[in-house]
């Protein structure tokens, strides 16, 4: 299974999410764009929120630490946490070259779904990527 | 690029752990242009620096170079500094003082008026008119030396010679920022391009990389070497920073020295000590150092992710009842309040890092 970037919809603050239909419901897979992992360098740590808990979406979920500052992670979705990647955290450094698919951070029980249409579909976000640089 | 005293500099050009690396195994290049370069002229520059510094500086011979703190009259650190005794080539000798960038300003104006106590010293602010770059690492001085007129890889630590790299002049020392060999070169703004250029080339077959800020920061601090802002400031002295080695105290007189001697004979409330941590978690400056009972006994004062360590570092002050000083750790239990989560920190002595020389 091998995640197209071009398939997923990503929030303004570079968080990605890839939705897929489940058990009647939709789960959204989270994690950060190349494009944030690139402008991060040198990261050292990060907390991964708990299973259960509600996330909303625009909020912090989340911290990632690079070797000169802290950044936060924002939920592009409202829900609640099933599942959280708890190798990541070990092995920062494979989020330079994998960032889509070893680099998901967290997958949420969507609650409710119009926070889906605020995020930006890829060519959406390349272009604002375009912008910022 | 950030901007740092009024300075555009760059953080990184590539990777902080990369920079740093590289300056650990082979060299790195650091544009330190934008620290102060104050030089002082005619008879009684010695007497005049000697007033002002913590340091001794009439007995300071042609070509040496001193680490020095600039205290008010509390012993609270103006800054930190290393002040020169340099020759030309014609002979001519002057005394330089490099000085944080930050602090320039504030520096001069604290100086101005003692000049004026000795007529015949002239102060002269040549930090516009040069650069500095600094070349740090133990591959620097062999790749180096070649390229300077005088043979200076002769030059000790804390040494400094006036020389020419292809017949300019440039002020090489033997001192850096970093706890590895190298040197540091004061040369004209106009030249600054070039000697950067020459100094990558020479060494890009060994490894050689331009470091930024970010890096800089990690190698000092690993090398336990102060910031001003963090474990200088005009609210703490020499001895509780760790720095009674850059205090003469005796048979001379200096803006503080009461103060100092007092702090000295009493012993200081608070000291420096270093701190390291198990996990991944960086520990930044601001944490509060809390003993067993969860009260707070001091402050991180810097704190980074350690490269070479692989390990979070930090230096913080702490009461100093709690410091064995002769071994720099800590008589009980230490903790950090990290934003919100206690962890452990495990006193140790400094430096965290030496080179092998």
């Amino acid at each position: 299974m091998s995640r197209s970037p071009s398939n997923l919809l990503y929030a303004k603050t570079h968080e990605w999410a890839d939705v897929s239909a489940e058990d009647g419901g939709k789960v959204a897979t989270i994690g950060i764009s190349a494009f944030a992992i690139q402008q991060l360098t040198d990261l050292v740590y990060m907390d991964l929120p708990s299973v259960g808990s509600k996330v909303s979406a625009g909020e912090e979920f989340g911290e990632v630490e690079s070797v000169k500052a802290v950044s936060p992670l924002y939920s592009p979705v409202d829900g609640e946490i099933i599942e959280v990647h708890g190798e990541l955290p070990e092995n920062l450094e494979s989020l330079k070259g994998d960032p889509y698919d070893f680099g998901w951070i967290m997958k949420v029980r969507l609650t409710d779904e119009s926070s889906l249409g605020k995020l930006l579909d890829h060519a959406a976000y390349e272009k604002q990527c375009s912008e910022e640089a | 690029m950030a901007s740092f005293a009024g300075f555009d500099m760059p953080i990184q050009y590539e990777s902080i752990v990369t920079e740093h690396h590289a300056c650990r195994t082979s060299a790195a290049l650091f544009d330190v242009s934008h620290m102060g370069r104050l030089r002082f002229d005619g008879e009684g520059s010695e007497q005049l620096l000697d007033h002002l510094l913590t340091r001794r500086v009439n007995d300071l011979p042609i070509g040496g170079i001193r680490y020095s703190l600039m205290c008010n009259e509390e012993g609270g650190v103006l800054d930190d500094v290393l002040v020169s005794h340099l020759e030309t080539p014609s002979q001519r000798r002057f005394h330089l003082l490099v000085v944080n960038a930050s602090n320039r300003e504030k520096i001069i104006q604290w100086i101005t008026p003692h000049v004026a106590d000795f007529p015949t010293v002239t102060m002269s602010d040549r930090t516009e008119l040069t650069a500095m770059i600094a070349i740090q690492g133990p591959k620097a001085v062999e790749v180096t030396s070649r390229l300077f007129k005088v043979n200076v890889e002769r030059l000790k630590r804390y040494r400094g010679v006036i020389t020419e790299q292809f017949k300019k002049p440039v002020i090489v020392t033997r001192t850096g920022y970093t706890g590895e060999d190298g040197f540091e070169l004061i040369v004209r703004a106009e030249e600054a391009t070039r000697v950067w250029e020459n100094l990558l080339l020479a060494g890009r077959a060994v490894g050689f990389k331009a470091a930024g800020l970010g890096a800089r920061d990690t190698l000092r601090l690993e090398a336990a070497m102060p910031l001003y802002g963090h474990e200088l400031s005009e609210q703490i002295n020499p001895i509780e920073a760790g720095l009674a080695f850059a205090c003469d105290l005796n048979d001379r007189n200096f803006i503080g020295d009461q103060a100092l001697r007092e702090i000295t004979t009493n012993g200081p409330s608070r000291i420096r000590v270093g701190l390291v941590f198990d996990g991944k978690r960086p520990v930044r400056e601001g944490c509060s150092v809390l003993d067993t009972d969860d009260k707070t006994v001091g402050y991180v004062t810097s704190g980074a992710p350690s490269p070479t360590l692989g390990r979070p570092i930090a230096m913080a002050m702490v009461e100093s009842r709690l410091i064995d000083f002769e071994s720099g750790t800590s008589k009980e239990e230490l903790r950090i309040d990290n934003r919100g989560t206690v962890q452990p920190a495990t006193t140790t002595a400094l430096p965290f890092y030496r080179a092998n020389r």
